[in-house]
């Protein structure tokens, strides 16, 4: 496991972290993440996120609910073991519409709720370094990734002229707890699947 | 850019004082880490105590079966099934609030959301006791679902509308509880980085996921509620229409009609919000957040109970009408004789249930009495007893005379343990919510940060500002201030 080096700056003002996100970009560094309590509209944009294609995970669950519903019902009550209720046909669909549709909702519900926590890598007993414990109160926390051609002091230099306050130069562990695996939040990686 | 949060000063602010977000933290997490009070302990062992008598009329009902229970000939369903209405319907307000007012994007329903959800599950929760305890043989409950069984396989009957009701409750119980939850994470996740002790640490640390507030994960949560919201909106009117299936589809006079599905809806919502009412006014002043849920809040839900108790209304007087021009001798006698008539061995009851529901929410016309909080307090309580009077009203008026009069009942009265058991569920629901307005932030901090600088009172006062200025100007200033 290396150590890897990264400039924090702390913002107060949602204006100032916008502009120094552009700055920031513009001027070529490795923008880590940006930590805040809450979310803020645009700001993805802002730093060159992509869209999250969880709706599109939604709406596959969600069909495979409804599927698997009529599916079974179809089967068990078609072909497994028919039974006469009251002479209605044994193909009885719009009886079974409640039934699909609670399933459908159950389906894409949790599979969503699962799919956030495995993409954000979110689990009880998880810990992760956030750099800041105020960046779930009132602080938003801008992080700076040193690659080999960053100067560190330059950089927390930067930082502070576009508005950053108590600009530090942290060492960390790389590992999955940084957020390893959400590589397509870098600037560059517009295309890779989350 | 802070202008482009910008909103009329006509709409009144959503927090008052004055507050940063910091502010908020504090106001909101103080509650969560101070010591409980002695009002807290006293609600808290009173509703323990029920608890432990709602088991005990469990505990007797499973040892000498549904016989400890009134119910008779035609009365099979009576208070148990009554209840397990009635908490429902509670249970409708929390989703309704968080999800149709997040799609509608009502601002005000972020002070209220968090309680209102909480109480939802917990309402549903007790709801869920009692179809499972009135099966009698309870240990025999999993025969509900579709497992693959040494009896053939024998399959649940997917055409009926007492599974859809497994199906319904118990996926809006799960959909319910990940919404809330999912919304809950990144307030734990404050808890844990302001917590002190080393239990709170723990605690918060394993139940806020390794949360850490990364733009990239706000994004994919934001994502989530809306399409939560978006799946619960449907959701939520679906398991009380499901509900009204259990009576409407049967040929009981009284009970075959189809107005029930948007009938009980608007009553669970009515209810519903009844029982927000009642939870809020109280937790507000005993929480100090009377700054978060204003009496900006408690006027705008009144609005909803008068509107959903008038719909109630409505529906009563449609569903007479309909009684009588339908010209069918057997439903006429069920409006007419069970339920019209006073001297009716039930009549009173649907005259009560005609004025707590109908009348009575009248009075929230006046902007007075709707921000009056004792008013408030008092008409969701009296909502509330109307509410399970209608529940009680369709049932037990449909069920005591049937087609054959020699098969009439005798007048019903719940036993003790009956009443024990509904008693106990009020146990279960007072306890799990006073658990949860100690242990967890009772209102939505990074929600109510999201909207602070739009609908705080103090950012307000900045809009005279904005709202002088001309348009060019404005728009000068701030066109190319967003995006990228």
């Amino acid at each position: 496991m290396s150590v890897q080096k990264f400039v924090v700056g702390n913002f107060y003002d949602e204006p100032v972290l916008f502009t120094a996100v552009k700055k920031v970009r513009r001027a070529g560094y490795k923008l880590h993440d940006v930590f805040t309590p809450f979310p803020i509209h645009g700001l993805d944009q802002a730093m060159g996120l992509r869209d999250t294609s969880l709706h599109t995970a939604g709406f596959i669950y969600g069909i495979t609910g409804t599927s698997t519903a009529v599916g079974f019902i179809t089967w068990a009550l078609t072909l497994d073991w028919p039974i006469n209720f009251g002479g209605k046909p044994f193909f009885a669909l719009p009886a079974w519409i409640p039934v699909t549709f609670e399933l459908t909702v159950l389906f894409a519900a949790v599979g969503m709720v699962l799919t956030f926590c495995y993409l954000c890598q979110l689990a009880p007993f998880v810990k992760k370094d956030h750099f800041n414990p105020r960046s779930t109160d009132d602080t938003f926390v801008m992080v700076i990734e040193c690659t080999e051609e960053t100067n560190e002091a330059e950089a927390k230099k930067f930082l502070e002229s576009v508005g950053a306050t108590e600009v530090t130069v942290m060492e960390k562990e790389t590992g999955w707890w940084l957020g390893r695996y959400d590589r397509d939040t870098e600037p560059t990686a517009q295309t890779t699947n989350a | 850019m802070a202008s482009l949060r910008y909103e009329s000063q006509v709409r009144q602010p959503l927090v008052e004082g004055t507050k940063d977000y910091h502010q908020v933290t504090e106001d909101i997490c103080r509650p969560v880490e101070a010591k409980p009070s002695r009002l807290w302990w006293i609600g808290f062992l009173v509703s323990v105590a029920l608890l432990l008598f709602g088991v005990l009329s469990v505990a007797m009902e499973v040892t000498y079966g549904t016989g400890q229970w009134n119910l008779n000939r035609t009365i099979g369903w009576g208070w148990d099934i009554t209840n397990f209405v009635w908490w429902v319907g509670i249970g409708h307000a929390g989703t309704l609030i968080s999800a149709i007012l997040l799609l509608f994007r009502q601002g005000w329903r972020t002070g209220v959301n968090r309680a209102a959800e909480a109480m939802t599950i917990f309402a549903v929760m007790c709801a869920g006791q009692f179809p499972i305890w009135h099966m009698g043989r309870v240990w025999n409950a999993f025969f509900v679902l579709p497992y693959p069984n040494t009896r053939g396989p024998l399959w649940v009957n997917f055409n009926s509308p007492l599974l859809w009701d497994v199906f319904a409750i118990s996926t809006y119980f799960t959909v319910s509880l990940l919404f809330w939850y999912s919304g809950l994470i990144p307030d734990l996740a404050t808890l844990r980085d302001r917590a002190k002790k080393k239990w709170a640490k723990m605690f918060y640390g394993v139940a806020s996921f390794g949360w850490t507030g990364s733009t990239k994960h706000w994004q994919r949560h934001e994502a989530l509620s809306l399409v939560l919201a978006g799946l619960s909106t449907p959701l939520v009117l679906s398991v009380h229409t499901i509900v009204s299936f259990d009576f409407a589809t049967s040929i009981v006079p009284g009970w075959h009609t189809t107005i029930f599905p948007p009938y009980f809806v608007a009553g669970a919502i009515f209810s519903g919000f009844a029982m927000v009412q009642t939870l809020l006014v109280v937790t507000r002043k005993v929480l100090g957040l009377e700054e978060y849920i204003t009496i900006e809040h408690i006027d705008v839900m009144n609005k909803v109970i008068v509107l959903t108790g008038s719909i109630v209304g409505i529906a009563y007087l449609t569903e007479l009408f309909m009684a009588w021009y339908s010209a069918v001798p057997y439903e006429w006698y069920a409006f007419k004789e069970n339920r019209l008539n006073l001297n009716s061995p039930y009549g009173w009851s649907y005259w009560l249930m005609m004025g707590c529901n109908v009348l009575s929410p009248q009075i929230f016309w006046f902007r007075k009495m709707r921000r009056n909080l004792f008013v408030t307090f008092f008409m969701s309580v009296l909502v509330n007893i109307g509410m399970w009077f209608e529940r009680f009203v369709i049932i037990v008026t449909s069920v005591y005379r049937d087609y054959l009069p020699s098969s009439w009942s005798t007048y019903y009265t719940p036993t003790i343990w009956e009443v024990g058991f509904y008693l106990g569920t009020f146990g279960l629901f007072f306890t799990c919510y006073f658990l949860f307005s100690k242990y967890f932030p009772v209102i939505a901090i990074a929600e109510i940060k999201h909207i602070l600088k739009k609908n705080a009172k103090n950012y307000k006062a900045d809009m005279t500002q904005v709202e002088n200025e001309s348009l060019d100007a404005y728009a000068a200033k701030h066109v190319h201030d967003d995006h990228h």
